[in-house]
């Protein structure tokens, strides 16, 4: 009967499989994880429990919404992007590439990985980001460096590939090196859940055991960059 | 709705929350959209959360949620379509502003890197902490999300004053972005709230009850792999490595490598926790990683289970799962 709430995690991951709307699925699959909760651990299927076991997994379901509310706040950036935007902000990205000799795609991602896990480290993970770098500022560079070694413009789908990758970038660089701030919500919930098995744990032996993690990531994803500029750079002539 | 006598999360979000009731009007208002009535509640109910949230109760938020979730399923959301400016307009524009136009954009990270060395300033030099009207300087939640939005607000007000669009010119431009975006903008929290109804379901003891039952417990390696692929594999289903780490923690974390095997419980959390991250590069699940980049670089294979952004991620992923099984397994016997 306990794993009976695992049918939950086969709902998302069915309506996810059939492409229906995400946000249906993941609410659906919420209200019956909580169910299925309830009947593994001794509801009976009578009315009168069910709908007790319904209004709990709301208040449940709720409760964190309201609590995560701090996700979504990042849109307030819009408007900013939005008249910037308006105003050339992605044409004058593309023009400074221009500009810069040597630039290739890999050269820019290794660049903005690199400043990425730096701040990062620092405790600074809001300071870039999908919404307030990628798509303002790293994409439009990245096109622009594709494009500059190449006699026509790249085809839709290398551009979207190199999308794609500077967004991994950022991902990559900010996963592996926030953990190296003390004061990160991942150290403290370590810190916190340690205590609770009754292991006390500094947050800085925390911090310090993530370095090693974070060099390697830069050292893999680096040479991951320096070979996709290759195989750009393949594609080109290939096409050519 | 008390009023607040700090700069905290909480004005944070009376701000984002007038922002989206801003968007809920200007879609009202827009006859060229065909749903715009569908857009206008779905912008409105996401104001009310913000404005609201703490007001309306657990109930309350959960009917708002599923509310949420009706419009995006069943009637759909529409694609408003403000005027802009063309391509051609852009490039005579940027050329007029210049390298000015990354500044402007440069703003918001260095108002959010000066507010967040405030904080830890005081910190590192053991003087007391800022405060503003006797209260902790940017609250005490979240404080650098707070300083980003503190310097989304001067960005934009500083933009404005020199670009000189119209009053509502830059809100237009923001409703053009968040109808691209559409229902998205809510999956990430969304996803975090199914994660705590996984939690409470007892989805976590579930599944280590699944894992504990054949792990062959004196085989230190093999061990040490299913810790840090189980959390992997966790944060695949779930998400979120946070997640994930109490429930792999307390089903092999705790008992086998600390308790049988006496490894350090320091060195296993902190690289535990980081070989769930390579679950979260590989998964729709995080979608505020995975998804809403796909949606805002315009990726046409956005919605995919594995959209481009995560295909990308997949190689360095695993190999980081690599990586940190082998230092898991090389250092926590070792201090």
């Amino acid at each position: 009967m306990e794993y009976l709430v695992l049918l939950g995690i086969a709902l998302v991951v069915g309506g996810f499989l059939l492409r229906l709307n995400p946000l249906l699925v993941v609410v659906v699959g919420a209200l019956a994880t909580g169910l299925l909760g309830a009947i593994a651990q001794g509801a009976t299927l009578e009315p009168k429990a069910l709908g007790a076991a319904f209004i709990a997994t709301l208040k449940t379901l709720g409760k964190a919404y309201n609590t995560n509310r701090n996700i979504t706040l990042i849109w307030m950036i819009l408007p900013l992007i939005g008249l910037l935007e308006r105003e050339g902000l992605q044409e004058r990205a593309r023009n400074l590439i221009g500009r810069i000799g040597a630039a290739t795609v890999g050269g820019i991602l290794l660049a903005y990985f690199v400043v990425r896990q730096l701040t990062a480290a620092c405790g600074l993970t809001s300071m870039m980001g999908h919404a307030q770098t990628v798509r303002p500022l790293l994409a439009p560079m990245a096109e622009a460096a594709l494009d500059k070694e190449r006699a026509t413009p790249a085809p839709d789908k290398v551009r979207e590939r190199v999308r794609a990758w500077c967004a991994a970038a950022d991902n990559i660089a900010v996963f592996y090196s926030e953990d190296v701030f003390i004061a990160i919500g991942a150290v403290l919930l370590i810190v916190g859940t340690m205590k609770g098995f009754g292991v006390n744990v500094a947050p800085l032996s925390v911090s310090l055991w993530a370095i090693p993690t974070a060099l390697c990531a830069l050292v893999i994803h680096g040479a991951r960059l320096l070979m996709f500029d290759r195989s750009l750079r393949r594609e080109t002539e290939a096409g050519e | 709705m008390s009023w607040p006598k700090t700069l905290d999360l909480h004005v944070a979000y009376y701000v984002c929350g007038a922002l989206f009731a801003l968007w809920a009007v200007l879609s009202v208002l827009d006859k060229d959209n065909r749903k715009r009535w569908s857009n206008g509640l779905f912008w409105a109910l996401v104001a009310v959360s913000f404005i609201a949230g703490d007001a309306i109760g657990d109930v309350g938020n959960g009917v708002l949620v599923i509310a949420l979730a009706l419009i995006a399923g069943f009637i759909g959301l529409g694609v408003g379509k403000p005027a802009t400016t063309t391509p051609q307009e852009r490039e005579v524009r940027s050329r007029k502003h210049g390298d000015w136009l990354f500044a402007a954009a440069l703003i918001v990270p260095a108002v959010t890197f000066v507010l967040s060395l405030s904080l830890m300033a005081p910190q590192l030099t053991h003087s007391p902490p800022l405060t503003l009207f006797g209260q902790p300087f940017l609250g005490k939640d979240l404080q650098t999300v707070v300083a980003l939005a503190i310097g989304i607000v001067i960005a934009l007000v500083i933009s404005m004053l020199w670009l000189r669009p119209g009053p509502v010119t830059p809100f237009q431009e923001g409703r053009r972005l968040v109808d691209s975006i559409g229902w998205a903008t809510i999956l990430p929290q969304a996803l975090a709230s199914l994660g705590a109804v996984f939690v409470a379901g007892g989805v976590g003891k579930a599944v280590s009850d699944l894992t504990s039952s054949w792990i062959p417990q004196d085989n230190a390696f093999a061990v040490v792999a299913i810790y840090t692929c189980g959390m992997a594999m966790f944060t695949i289903v779930m998400g979120n490595a946070f997640a994930a780490f109490p429930i792999m923690t307390a089903a092999i974390g705790m008992p086998l490598i600390v308790g049988r095997l006496h490894g350090d419980p320091v060195i296993m959390a902190a690289i535990g926790m980081l070989s769930g991250y390579s679950g979260t590069l590989m998964t729709p699940m995080a979608a505020n990683f995975n998804v809403v980049p796909a949606v805002l670089l315009n990726l046409p294979d956005k919605n995919a289970i594995l959209n481009g952004v995560i295909r990308a991620q997949i190689p360095t992923g695993a190999l980081m799962l690599v990586v940190n099984t082998a230092l898991l397994y090389l250092l926590v016997f070792r201090f």
